[in-house]
Formats: C-alpha cells, structure tokens, sequence
C-alpha cells in the first residue's frame, strides 16, 4: 500500500473555512485559514445559513491556496480528509461534498474526521515528542470535556458538560454586556483592567466528578448585573474568566492525577484564552507534569489537525465510503 | 393565562414535568425569557419526565437536538441565533412535529409569525430573590386550549385561564 502520506485536510464545521496538506500526520506543509467573525458578529454569533453560504464560496480558493503555499500540484495530494462532524449541518455538508468531489476527480482516497478528534490532534503537529497517556482539555463554543488519550485513536471521554459549553457562556456573558462577538477574546482583553477577585461567582461541581455546568455560573452574571447596574463590567469580565478557568483546571488537574497522565493539554477555541493557559501552565508546573498549550492558531479551528487526524484514520481504518453523511451531533 | 411561582430550579423542572404529563406527539412549546432564565433547566425537567436518560444540554451551538423518550421523541431547538432572520424554514418544523416528538423552541419571540398558531407559550421572568421564577403558560390554538382545565388543575397556579 503506498503511504498516502501527503494529505489534504478540509474543515468547515463552524465558522472557519480552512484547508491545509500535513505529510504523514506531522508535517504541516500550508495551512489556510478564512475567518467569517466580521460576518457574524452583526449577530453576535455564528448563523448558520450565513456560514454555509460563506463556506461554499470561500472552499474552492481556500483549497488552491492550500495546495499552492504547499509548494504542490493538486496531483501530489495522496488523499483529502474533512470534517464530517459535529458542527452546523449545513456547514459540514459543504465541507464533506466538496472533499468528496475532489477525492473522486483525482482518484484518491476521501476520508471523514470526526472535528473532536481533529482537536486532539492540534497538539501532536506541534509537538511530536508528547508523551501518553495524556489529559486533554477540550473547551469551544460547541464543546466541553475532559478526553484521556491512551493513544492514537484510543481516547475516552471522562467528563463533559451537563449544559452550556464554556465557550457558551463567554459569548452570552460578552452579548449579555454589550461586548459584542466573538465573547472569549473580548471578555479576555477587558479582563486585563478588572479585578479577578471583585466578584465570588460560584464554581458549579468544581470538586465533584468530571462533568461540567456552566449554565448557573451565566445566571449568576446576570443576577449580578441585575441587582448592581453599575458594576464595572472589566470586574465582572474579569471574575467571570476567573470562575471558568478555575472549574476547568480543577478538574483537568484532578482527572490527570486519577488517570496517571504524563501531561495536560488544551485545544478548542477557549484554549486560548490567556488566564486558562497561565492557569493551566501554573498547575502543571506545580503538579510537575507535562503542560502543553498549542499555539492560539492551532487551538482554534483549523484543516490541519483534520489533515493529521485523516492520516492516523486513514492508516488505521482505510478510506471512508463515499456515502459517508455529515452528522451535526458525532461524539468521541 | 396560568401563572406559577418557583424559587429554585428544581421547582421549574418540577412544573416542566407536570406539563410534560399532558404532553401529545406533535405539540409545540415556545419557551421565552431572558438569558439565565431557565429554558434549558425547563426542558431538562420536561425531558426527564418524557423518559429521556441523556444529558439535556444548551443547544445554542448545533441549533436543534433530538432525545428520544419512552413513548415520544423530544426535539430541543434554539433560534437564538436565528432572531433576526428569515431562515427559520430550514428547521424543517413541520416534519419535526410530524416524527412522533414534541417540539421546544427556545428563544422563540422573533419567529412566532413564522410558526403555526398552535402551541403552548411558556414565558419564564425573574423574581426578587436570585432563583425565583415566575412561569406563564398562554395556550395559543387549539391544541392547547383543549387543555387548559387540566393545565390550571395539575399546575395549580394562579390567574384565570
């Protein structure tokens, strides 16, 4: 079997339209990616006709951009991966169709990935020499949880949330202020000028299993506001930040003393939000484990990780059928 | 209209899973209030009394999520996202109704033109203390109105029908 080495990963599950080619899982040749927020944040968050229509008219120079900045013809591309779930349907579709079509206009193998296992994945491009088993803190605006990576393809979820995601509640917390889209690096940056300290939000089942809840700590912001009009809204940003980065490393530090991890890492696009990596990094530290904080590009969205999870798919399972459909609600 | 008062969440859930009670197939429940409100917590308790085992969490994010309970499906909707816009066909609501399920709507104010004039509204506000809530059921249409002895006897509330 030849290796199928040089891969063309495709996402589109959210609000990113991204493309890369990644060599044999590791080697990240290009990687594009094009940003709708300025369209959405008129709507103060993703809409998901907007987004489809958005993806379909940006896939196609996205890819040519991908295989160019690769330094490659489009024959050089050995098999094209994209993200078949979860996400906006919609949106995924279009991702999936055009991967499709262009593993059968080139005759190579087309192969779907799972987004969630694509995030696992971000941290390995960058740093090959991880070591197993490793905790992996996985928070978005679609996701929260706690995933044990035994190895490549053998992972389990320990914990998630029960309600809200975290990414959630920052961009309900941020339009709940008047701060605008996208919530997490706004409420980031106000938070520099608040207090960490001004305001006790609760920490919901911060010492109690694995699971999330982020729904109360929401309320809690609006009761807040309710009852003090007047409050800085850098303190309330900043207690905020304060309260989810204190649940989320609580528990990814006590998940990884439980499973025996080497290290912590983090993916999704609240990873990089500046208080949890400082956060996460001081545990660690503290802990003396690995920490592993992927750079802010590779923690959001992005078709590289699509491209590496697609190889280990590819090598593990061989290719998709073509009739694979694009599922909004795939887990782990 | 029938009014009740809860002071905690588990009281919401406990008035969720008595109008799950008298719940049919093809019901249709507009759930309105503001962020923190309780939607989400109300369809928990809905769900949970229909016999659904998973995890009822926000759909903010996939925009629509499907439980299955012992006797019906529950579909989980939010338009949060959608209230300002014209798309609220792409949902596929009449099918969603028509698969043996009842249907929430979170956030469901903007679209209400665009929705059949037959279904249950429950408006959730917020009280003095930090977890009082008051619920509104409003039977719009037929189906509803059908109910409304049986609303005012189970949940006990205040306020003519």
């Amino acid at each position: 079997m030849s290796d199928f080495s040089q891969i063309l990963g495709i996402e589109t599950s959210c609000d990113e339209t991204a493309a890369a080619i990644v060599v044999s899982g590791q080697t990240v040749r290009s990687s594009v990616v094009s940003s709708q927020i300025e369209l959405h944040a008129r709507f103060g968050g993703v809409v998901p006709e907007i987004a489809s229509r958005a993806h379909v008219e940006l896939l196609t120079p996205v890819v040519a951009q991908a295989v160019v900045e690769a330094g490659m013809e489009n024959s050089d591309v050995h098999a094209v991966a994209a993200t078949y779930g979860p996400g906006l349907i919609g949106s995924l579709l279009v991702g999936v169709s055009a991967a499709k079509a262009l593993a059968l206009v080139w005759d190579v193998p087309f192969v779907g990935v799972n987004h969630l296992e694509g995030h696992l994945y971000a941290a390995f491009l960058e740093e090959p020499s991880l070591e197993l088993p490793l905790m992996v803190l996985l928070v978005s605006g679609g996701h929260t949880m706690l995933v044990n990576m035994k190895g490549p393809g053998d992972y389990e979820i320990i914990g998630s949330t029960v309600d809200d995601a975290a990414g959630e509640a920052y961009d309900k917390v941020a339009r709940y202020l008047g701060l605008g889209y996208p919530g997490g690096p706004i409420i980031d940056e106000l938070a520099n000028e608040g207090d960490p300290t001004a305001i006790d939000f609760p920490r919901a089942m911060r010492n109690d299993g694995y699971d999330f809840s982020f729904s109360g700590l929401k309320t809690s912001v609006v009761n807040h506001v309710r009852k003090h009009p007047d409050v800085d809204a850098a303190d309330v940003a900043a207690s905020f930040q304060e309260a989810v980065s204190d649940v989320l490393v609580a528990k990814a530090r006590r998940a990884a003393k439980e499973y025996g991890s080497k290290g912590i890492c983090i993916g999704g696009g609240v990873a990089a939000n500046s208080r949890l990596r400082e956060a996460v990094l001081d545990a660690c530290v503290e802990d003396g484990i690995q920490g592993f904080l992927p750079s802010r590009a590779m923690c959001t969205d992005n078709a590289a990780m699509i491209a590496a999870a697609g190889w280990y798919r590819l090598h593990s399972d061989g290719p998709s059928r073509i009739d694979l459909g694009a599922n909004p609600s795939l887990s782990l | 209209m029938i009014r009740v008062e809860t002071a905690t969440a588990a009281e919401t859930q406990a008035v969720a899973a008595k109008l799950a009670a008298l719940a049919q197939p093809g019901d249709l429940l507009l759930l309105l209030g503001d962020l923190g409100a309780g939607k989400t917590a109300f369809t928990q308790g809905f769900g949970r009394a229909l016999g659904v085992t998973q995890p009822i969490t926000s759909p903010t994010f996939t925009l629509a999520q499907q439980y299955e309970g012992t006797s019906m499906r529950v579909h989980h909707l939010d338009v949060y996202r959608l209230e300002q816009l014209d798309e609220v066909s792409d949902l596929g609501l009449p099918e969603l109704l028509d698969d043996n399920a009842v249907v929430l709507i979170e956030w469901g104010d903007a679209i209400v033109p665009m929705l059949p004039a037959d279904y249950l509204e429950v408006r959730i506000t917020f009280g003095e203390g930090d977890d009082d809530r008051a619920l509104e059921c409003t039977p719009i249409g037929p189906r509803w109105s059908a109910r409304k002895a049986a609303l005012q006897r189970d949940l006990g509330g205040s306020g003519p029908c």
